[in-house]
């Protein structure tokens, strides 16, 4: 209990003093986790809007696969990235291993599903008869996309920051890519196990809370933004 | 006098049923022409091809005699349909919505969104939440905003099903109102509403028209004995 009490003494003060090794492995871990998110959004969200908008053969199935894979084990996807970019595998000529960059397309990978699954259930709820509605007042097809894509905004932003906050609280990609190496790849989640380990609590607990901080202040912020607009 | 819309046997299958069955009918501006029938009587899919929404499986349709496509209809015609569908906004930008989408400047959008609320009377209501109002207020700001657009036609489906009869008399007199400079065609189950908008009467019966003709006639004699029976109440589905 005392190693609890001090750890959390101890975090705070390393949170409050502005910590730089804490900074940096924050800083870090929110540029590539954006980045990340963003980069899987680009093909992500086109990706939604045609499954929800559009009718094709197939559908069912693809929606069906994105939906099973968001249950994709971490360190599967991991394994199989590794092997892509380490020097012998097909990506290997670009030495992205152990690089920021490794963790972005990892973290891109493993959200997509959730980025695709949650924007389409989000663009499908919009009622159908708005696009009808749309057209009978002279908007073109691709304008109605736009009104659907007004009326699902906040489900696509919640999608958004669902996949964010998976790539945020990440490990097993982190760690298999980014290798953990110190103030190039060592972002929260790595940094916590590592610390764990040596026995450094109170800066795991410092960075567990700037970890859990932002994910749920980043939620709660969404959430009331969204009833603000309604 | 060539009719400003018009259907020549239009015909509408979905999968494998007649919804629609070489359908003629035709509307003039200046008038109410009314598509009455039993539900399922082929009223909604009749309009929604009148609209652009959907195309025939056979027939064509004329506007002004000339052979139109779907993009024509629906640089002609706009539609209010039975159940109200508001975008998530307010009343003023529901209304301007066409108006904004087929570029009209600004200040002209300002004056017609005003000019359509008060046919309505909703005049104050351009900064209350579309989706906050009354299904009654809802189907009024849905008759403003087809009105805003000022097209030739207006297309009407059971727009006044299961509102109290002060709204479906406001939105009856806009009908009536906005009859006069376009084409206006209704479809209804309700008679009496039929008896007191329309100028002439077309009876679908299972996606046939069984029977058409001015509104007088049509209630006081008609010739098909399924339109008889519809008049006094007693047609089976």
């Amino acid at each position: 209990m005392d190693l609890i009490t001090e750890g959390v003494i101890r975090a705070i003060g390393l949170i409050l003093s502005g910590d730089p090794e804490v900074l940096t492995i924050t800083a870090l871990s929110l540029f590539v986790s954006v980045v990340g998110t963003l980069l899987a959004c680009l093909w992500s969200i086109p990706m939604s809007a045609a499954l929800a908008l559009r009718s094709f053969h197939g559908k069912r199935i693809v929606k069906g696969l994105f939906n099973a894979l968001i249950g994709v084990p971490t360190v599967a996807l991991g394994l199989y990235l590794y092997l892509l970019l380490s020097r012998a595998g097909p990506l290997g000529h670009f030495q992205l291993l152990y690089t920021p960059y490794a963790i972005m397309i990892g973290q891109a990978a493993l959200v997509t599903p959730i980025v695709v699954s949650f924007a389409t259930g989000a663009l499908e709820s919009v009622d159908p008869d708005l696009r009808m509605l749309a057209r009978t007042l002279g908007a073109s097809e691709f304008q109605t996309y736009g009104v659907i894509i007004k009326e699902a905004f906040w489900g696509v932003v919640l999608a958004v920051i669902a996949a964010f906050n998976r790539a945020f609280a990440e490990l097993g990609i982190a760690m298999m890519l980014g290798g953990n190496i110190r103030n190039l790849t060592r972002v929260l989640t790595t940094a916590i196990a590592l610390e764990t380990a040596r026995g450094e609590i109170a800066l795991s607990i410092a960075l567990s809370f700037i970890l859990l901080g932002i994910v749920m202040s980043l939620s709660i912020a969404i959430n009331l933004a969204r009833k603000s607009t309604r | 006098m060539t009719p400003y819309l018009e259907t020549v046997d239009v015909t509408k299958h979905y999968d494998g049923v007649h919804a629609l069955d070489r359908v003629s009918v035709a509307a003039h501006l200046g008038q109410v022409t009314t598509i009455v029938g039993v539900n399922g009587a082929g009223k909604t899919s009749l309009l929604k091809i009148l609209a652009g929404l959907d195309t025939p499986s056979a027939g064509r349709i004329l506007i002004q005699g000339h052979e139109s496509s779907q993009d024509e209809l629906r640089s002609h015609c706009t539609m209010v349909f039975q159940r109200s569908v508001m975008f998530g906004s307010n009343v003023y930008n529901n209304v301007a919505y066409g108006l904004n989408t087929g570029g009209i400047p600004r200040q002209d959008v300002s004056s017609r969104v005003k000019s359509a609320l008060a046919l309505v009377n909703l005049d104050g209501f351009e900064k209350r939440h579309a989706r906050k109002l009354s299904s009654g207020e809802q189907q009024r700001v849905a008759i403003a905003r087809a009105l805003a657009l000022e097209r030739d036609v207006l297309l009407v489906d059971e727009a006044t099903a299961n509102l109290d009869p002060a709204n479906a008399m406001i939105i009856e007199r806009a009908i009536k109102d906005s009859a006069r400079s376009r084409a206006v065609v209704l479809s209804t189950h309700n008679l009496s509403q039929a008896r007191r908008l329309s100028d002439r009467l077309v009876h679908l019966y299972k996606g046939r028209v069984v029977e058409e003709g001015d509104s007088s006639r049509f209630f006081a004699s008609p010739s098909d004995e399924r339109t008889k029976l519809f008049i006094n109440g007693e047609l089976q589905f």
